[in-house]
């Protein structure tokens, strides 16, 4: 303890913190609490193909502050244009507007922009990322545009359905639940490997819907007798 | 394809329901989780370069209007490792905090304390090749919240990070030592107590900048990977 003592003096054992070789381990999960706003959601987070400011919610604090950053161009990226919404409800089935919304998907040939997939080669110069944000509305809700992931392997020879990885994040969840979106009515659904870990009575919470205009519909219940599945991995 | 999947959730983590902290009793899975196998869709995750996905590093939160903002001028640093202490290079952290008399700046705060239009608190580091990162901001002060009668939250960062891969995601908050608000905060308490030191971050007079600002350490550990990777027969 004398070393980081400038008077050289004696000091009593340091209380444990973050550098204490005894508290060593995983940082814990905190909630992002309800003011997240002006520090998280980016304009344009929830937009992976165009250059809308959508997922981003600025009203919520001076235009001065908001210091996040503008949309940025994707290019011209390849496949299905889609657009998934849906609402984040509680155990009462009451909308959370304090909600934040994270995905993360494959392009449409199902490879990943990140140099972790030996496939593919990380979206250096552009084009899409496969990663979005967006707040939720005071209705709860949220909206992504995207493109429809193509097929990804799963484990050993299996080929995962197109599917779309899902963090949700607010006041009142202490750690990121992370769920799965699947599109209802793909045949590959029926050989996915990951829905086949899942309770076919639950399987339907994973599945959007399609409504008007192209839109995916995936509502995420926390709690309740829609409970989402949420996974563990 | 060889895949390398990362260690799971330790025991220093909260749980998602954890009723002294009220607001988790509606918004946390009565289910427990399923356990899956972590794939290619877990493993990997967004990739830098970030001012492409999400705008440009933030690394001085008190440079960022006309003139200074009011409060003790602190610098936050560390590294960003994995459980193997091997360092995260090149990986954002997010950050965002109430100014130093407890106010956000935000229209759904409405505690009664001073907003200062010098300060917004939010910020934004990528970790060098050895995962370091630095930033500088005021210390964020204390405020009462609705939790239950006179609770107070204690001076807190929050921190948000992508890491290397869509299961290395984490949130947390750093906390201030010796802080008497952070043993009766339902947030914080709602880590197992061996795990909350971790998220104390220590005075460190090195890390002082004289004349200038106080100097606090404070490393993020993110999940490391499994020891042996293992073979994927995909064809």
């Amino acid at each position: 303890m004398g070393e980081g003592n400038p008077l050289g003096c004696e000091q009593p054992a340091a209380r444990l913190d973050n550098q204490a070789e005894a508290s060593f381990g995983q940082t814990p999960w905190q909630t992002v609490g309800p003011f997240f706003h002006y520090g998280l959601p980016w304009k344009g987070g929830a937009d992976l193909v165009g250059t809308t400011e959508i997922g981003a919610r600025p009203e919520l604090f001076p235009a001065a502050h908001y210091v996040l950053g503008a949309p940025v161009p994707k290019g011209d990226v390849p496949g299905e244009r889609i657009a998934i919404t849906g609402r984040v409800l509680d155990a009462a089935g009451a909308p959370v507007p304090d909600a934040m919304v994270e995905i993360w998907q494959a392009d449409t040939a199902g490879v990943y922009a990140s140099a972790a997939d030996p496939r593919g080669a990380a979206a250096g110069d552009g084009g899409f990322t496969g990663f979005g944000r967006c707040s939720t509305s005071n209705d709860g809700e949220f909206r992504f545009s995207t493109i429809r992931p193509g097929r990804v392997p799963g484990p050993g020879n299996s080929l995962q359905a197109p599917h779309v990885a899902v963090g949700v994040f607010g006041r009142g969840v202490l750690k990121r639940l992370v769920t799965r979106l699947y599109f209802a009515g793909d045949p590959a659904n029926e050989e996915d490997p990951i829905l086949a870990l899942v309770p076919a009575g639950r399987r339907e919470t994973l599945m959007a819907r399609l409504v008007e205009g192209g839109a995916w519909r995936f509502d995420i219940h926390l709690q309740g007798e829609a409970e989402t599945v949420f996974f563990d991995f | 394809m060889k895949l390398n999947p990362y260690r799971p959730e330790d025991d220093g983590q909260p749980p998602s329901l954890f009723p002294p902290y009220a607001s988790t009793v509606a918004r946390s899975p009565r289910h427990a989780p399923i356990r899956i196998p972590q794939t290619l869709t877990e493993i990997t995750g967004p990739a830098a370069p970030w001012s492409r996905l999400m705008g440009p590093a933030i690394a001085d939160l008190t440079r960022q209007h006309a003139g200074e903002p009011i409060g003790q001028r602190i610098v936050i640093a560390g590294r960003v490792l994995d459980e193997d202490r091997r360092p995260v290079p090149d990986t954002v952290m997010e950050i965002w905090q109430c100014n130093a008399a407890g106010r956000y700046i935000h229209v759904k705060d409405q505690w009664d304390a001073p907003i200062d239009p010098n300060f917004t608190g939010a910020g934004r580091v990528i970790t060098d090749a050895e995962g370091a990162y630095r930033f500088t901001t005021v210390r964020p002060g204390a405020y009462p919240w609705g939790n239950h009668k006179n609770a107070w939250r204690p001076s807190h960062i929050h921190l948000s990070l992508l890491g290397p891969g869509f299961a290395t995601r984490l949130v947390t908050q750093l906390y201030f030592p010796d802080d008497p608000l952070i043993e009766i905060d339902a947030i914080a308490n709602a880590v197992p107590p061996a795990a909350r030191a971790r998220m104390v971050a220590r005075f460190d007079i090195a890390t002082t900048q004289a004349n200038f600002a106080l100097g606090y350490l404070f490393d993020v550990i993110l999940r490391g990977r499994q020891a042996t990777p293992f073979e994927d027969h995909h064809g």
